[in-house]
């Protein structure tokens, strides 16, 4: 089956889109739409902390609607950073393909001498290696790693 | 007193014997140094031109030590004498020590006499780093050139190294090539010795 991936998201710690890739073939999300969609959705994360009867909750994982499943990862390291995907509904190995994009942020993203923390991405390696990952597991159809 | 028991183990940090060193270091780690070492030194200058020499000066004391060090670590402790020679040991040797694998090309430059070019795909410090376009040619890079700047001078052999940026038909990332410009003295002495 192939694993399709509409978008990438990845926001800071104050809920501001530091980069948004699109890969559908929707048409691009307008610029002001998707900050807004970020921040609607740091905003729904956090409260759903508050809002879960278990202890210990992490806030949302996964959202799984009719047309689609939003995956949402949240560095261990509890500075706030939130990768998210909407993907195709019962697409394998998304949580792997998160882990990787993590992998590749921490490397071509925060080892950059020129980045500036919580600023918007702007590294080339970083878009040449998420292009080589995401083309991988999102377009061709690549079942795990 | 503390430490009147203890006055063997407290030799003086120069009367340690060299030890063989750690032969591997987490990347990751040198990577951020390297990254923290370029953001404060941008943040102490006015221009570009100032944030190659600083980084140039980083990497020459690196390479005076590096020079000392393996030297004595050759079992032959050898001293070069010509350009080749000296050439091939940074090509070598000091790559290997540096970056766990020699220089990808040593070549002679074909409009100066002069001019020598050590080539390498993808630097090892360059390889988290990207330039955003606004710095026009920036190249971290600068860093190694500072290195083996070092190493050619304590060696004897005063020269002007630089590092460039060359794109490659086929390659996405340019390729890196350090730009050795000896001085006239040493061509000189080189073409006497020959």
């Amino acid at each position: 089956m192939a694993a399709i991936i509409f978008n990438l998201f990845v926001i800071n710690k104050s809920g501001g889109l530091i980069f948004y890739k699109d890969y559908g073939t929707q048409g691009r999300l307008d610029t002001n739409d998707s900050l807004r969609l970020a921040s609607l959705w740091h905003s729904m994360h956090a409260i759903s902390k508050e809002l879960s009867p278990v202890n210990g909750c992490n806030g949302i994982e996964v959202l799984e609607a009719d047309t689609f499943e939003l995956h949402c990862f949240q560095a261990l390291t509890g500075m706030a950073q939130k990768i998210f995907v909407a993907a195709e509904p019962g697409t394998p190995g998304i949580d792997s393909l998160l882990k990787t994009v993590y992998e590749l942020y921490t490397d071509y993203v925060l080892k950059n001498p020129f980045y500036e923390v919580e600023m918007p991405i702007r590294c080339e390696l970083w878009d040449l290696n998420l292009a080589l990952a995401v083309r991988r597991d999102g377009k061709t159809g690549l079942t795990g790693r | 007193m503390i430490g009147v028991g203890r006055a063997k183990q407290n030799l003086n940090v120069v009367d340690r014997p060299l030890g063989k060193g750690k032969s591997e270091v987490s990347l990751s780690a040198f990577a951020f140094l390297f990254s923290e070492l370029v953001q404060y030194n941008q943040g102490k200058v006015e221009n570009i031109a100032e944030l190659e020499h600083r980084l140039e000066e980083a990497g020459f004391g690196v390479g005076i030590r590096m020079l000392e060090l393996l030297c004595h670590r050759d079992k032959a402790n050898r001293r070069e004498t010509r350009v080749l020679g000296i050439l091939s040991f940074v090509h070598s040797t000091v790559w290997k020590s540096l970056f766990g694998k020699v220089a990808d090309s040593l070549e002679k430059g074909t409009e100066h006499e002069d001019e020598y070019m050590i080539s390498e795909k993808e630097l090892l410090v360059n390889r988290f780093v990207s330039v955003p376009g606004g710095m026009g040619g920036f190249n971290c890079g600068t860093f190694v050139a500072g290195i083996v700047k070092g190493v050619l001078d304590g060696a004897g052999f005063p020269a002007r190294v630089t590092a460039h940026f060359v794109a490659v038909e086929g390659q996405a990332r340019p390729r890196t090539t350090i730009l050795i410009k000896f001085a006239e003295e040493v061509v000189q002495r080189d073409a006497r010795l020959a």
